[in-house]
């Protein structure tokens, strides 16, 4: 489903943030991208998402080399992935329900089905009651869950966390890799970038480990080993 | 499409409410920047009726020989008047009149009156007074005219070589106040649209991260970048509606004063008389300005 093959990256003037690169995951995996920070967990995302060129190799999402495809190209594989950011990335002037609601209207989904949808996947995240609240009005934690909430909306195949639970407490991090958990259930691919250990160590699932922009461990059930 | 161009609307309004700090800001500074290059077009009519007061003032005089009938003087009249497009009129002062404005100009100076009682006749001449439409150059060609050997025996003398030097400095003054005006009007025109631009760029920057999120999701270039758009659009229509209203009531109360500062002028019949090159101005500097800038601005972080 997405695949790196001999990928690196240089921000100039001559900043190597990822070297040599190569993995691949497959449809319905749940695959942890682990390293320290500056480890280029976050560009190897930003590169997923055609958001940053890679410098040499190639990136395939569903067999189409992201470096070929044109913006609405792009644009079509960003709307099919689900993103959650450390930083919740919410759009602070909409409302709880708009910003979940943004998400289909972006995909150009009817009125009606909006109506339907996003009531539901609110209810799903228990951010119901605060439908009409701004983001700068809810927890951190309540912000994550809506920025779950909006990656979800629209049945995405993939969903992409950089850093979901860096903002969170220990009872919302629970609480959001128990729904990325979840969420892998039902057969989504799931790419966690984290450098949390104890998540990745009681997660039981596969891990790449990122040291220096090099990959020195892809292991099935791999443990935070640094 | 219909729907798309529904929710960009929508959105625009939403951040345009929701942002009420920024879009008065916003729409503070068109008014300032909109009311400026107003005022350059009233200050160009200001002018403009300025200078064609000062050329109307100038002229030319043909004075005729005391033995030439009237008839002739205004078959030659017609003739003249058939030979340049550039002349803006000719009158006819009799000698009768000459002498009547002569009198009535000086009827406070008795040297004058008691000159013209010994004198005991008439002793002015018939003339032509003409005026052009256009320059130094044109006077010199009507001059040249009439000195020529066509009329030469009709015509006592031309006052053109005596008001030369006036006739061309009056041109070279207003040909330089006609100069300043165009130059300061492209710089303020250029500053203003410099004012706006960073206006616009300063309200989109507040939205820098949310563009940022917008391109993650996913969201197209047009669906990120309408919302702006037309919330430049309506900022740019409401400072436009405000300033229409003022300049209206400008040129409406300060035309009284203006007539007696500058007899013959209006600022409220300027003001009406052009009244659709003010909306047009006012609209495509305010609207027209506040959508590219949005554009221009947008398209910037879009590229990011």
């Amino acid at each position: 489903m997405i695949k790196f093959e001999k990928v690196t990256k240089i921000y100039p003037p001559n900043t190597a943030v990822l070297q040599d690169i190569s993995f691949e995951i497959k449809e319905g995996e749940f695959v942890s991208i682990v390293g320290k920070s500056g480890a280029g967990k976050t560009t190897l995302i930003r590169l997923i998402l055609g958001l940053e060129d890679p410098t040499y190799g190639e990136i395939f999402f569903k067999n189409k080399n992201i470096r070929d495809a044109d913006s609405s190209e792009i644009q079509k594989i960003r709307r099919s992935i689900g993103g959650v950011f450390q930083d919740y990335r919410l759009l602070p002037t909409k409302t709880v329900y708009e910003n979940v609601a943004y998400i289909m209207e972006v995909e150009g989904k009817g009125n009606n089905e909006i109506k339907r949808e996003v009531p539901k996947v609110l209810e799903l995240i228990g951010l119901s009651e605060k439908m009409n609240n701004f983001p700068r009005e809810l927890s951190g934690g309540e912000q994550q869950r809506l920025a779950i909430a909006r990656a979800l909306v629209n049945h995405p195949k993939t969903i992409i966390a950089d850093e979901p639970t860096g903002n969170l407490d220990p009872y919302n991090t629970y609480e959001v890799i128990f729904l990325l958990k979840k969420i892998n259930k039902t057969g989504t691919t799931v790419i966690l970038s984290t450098h949390d250990r104890e998540i990745i160590n009681k997660l039981g699932k596969r891990v790449i480990t990122l040291v220096d922009g090099k990959i020195i461990r892809d292991e099935k059930e791999g443990r935070f080993v640094i | 499409m219909l729907t798309s161009f529904k929710r960009v609307f929508s959105f625009a309004i939403n951040d345009f409410s929701r942002n009420k700090g920024i879009s008065i800001a916003a729409i503070f500074v068109l008014i300032v920047t909109i009311m400026l290059v107003t005022g350059l077009f009233f200050f160009q009519g200001i002018s403009r009726n300025l200078i064609s007061q000062v050329q109307d003032k100038i002229d030319i005089t043909a004075y005729f020989k005391e033995s030439v009938l009237e008839e002739d003087i205004l078959k030659i009249k017609d003739e003249i008047l058939k030979t340049s497009p550039d002349i803006k009129g000719i009158k006819y002062i009799s000698r009768d009149e000459a002498l009547e404005i002569f009198t009535e100009k000086h009827k406070d100076n008795p040297v004058f009156l008691k000159a013209l009682e010994e004198v005991g006749q008439n002793p002015l001449w018939a003339s032509l007074n003409i005026t052009t439409t256009g320059s130094a150059f044109q006077y010199e060609q009507i001059s040249n005219l009439l000195q020529a050997d066509a009329y030469s025996a009709f015509i006592e003398r031309v006052d053109f070589s005596q008001k030369k030097d006036t006739i061309e400095k009056v041109f070279a003054i207003t040909s330089n106040i006609n100069m300043f005006g165009l130059v300061l009007g492209l710089i303020l025109f250029f500053v203003a649209s410099l004012v706006v631009f960073n206006t616009v760029k300063l309200t989109v920057e507040n939205s820098k991260d949310e563009i940022g999120t917008m391109r993650i999701v996913g969201a197209s270039d047009w669906f990120v970048r309408g919302p702006f758009i037309v919330q430049g659009a309506i900022y740019g229509l409401i400072a436009f509606a405000i300033c229409l209203l003022l300049s209206a009531f400008f040129a409406y109360s300060l035309s009284p004063k203006m007539g007696v500062i500058l007899p013959g002028f209006s600022m409220w019949q300027y003001f009406l008389s052009n009244f659709w090159i003010f909306i047009l101005l006012q609209l495509g500097f305010g609207m027209g300005l506040g959508m590219i800038s949005s554009f221009i601005v947008v398209k910037k972080y879009l590229e990011e």
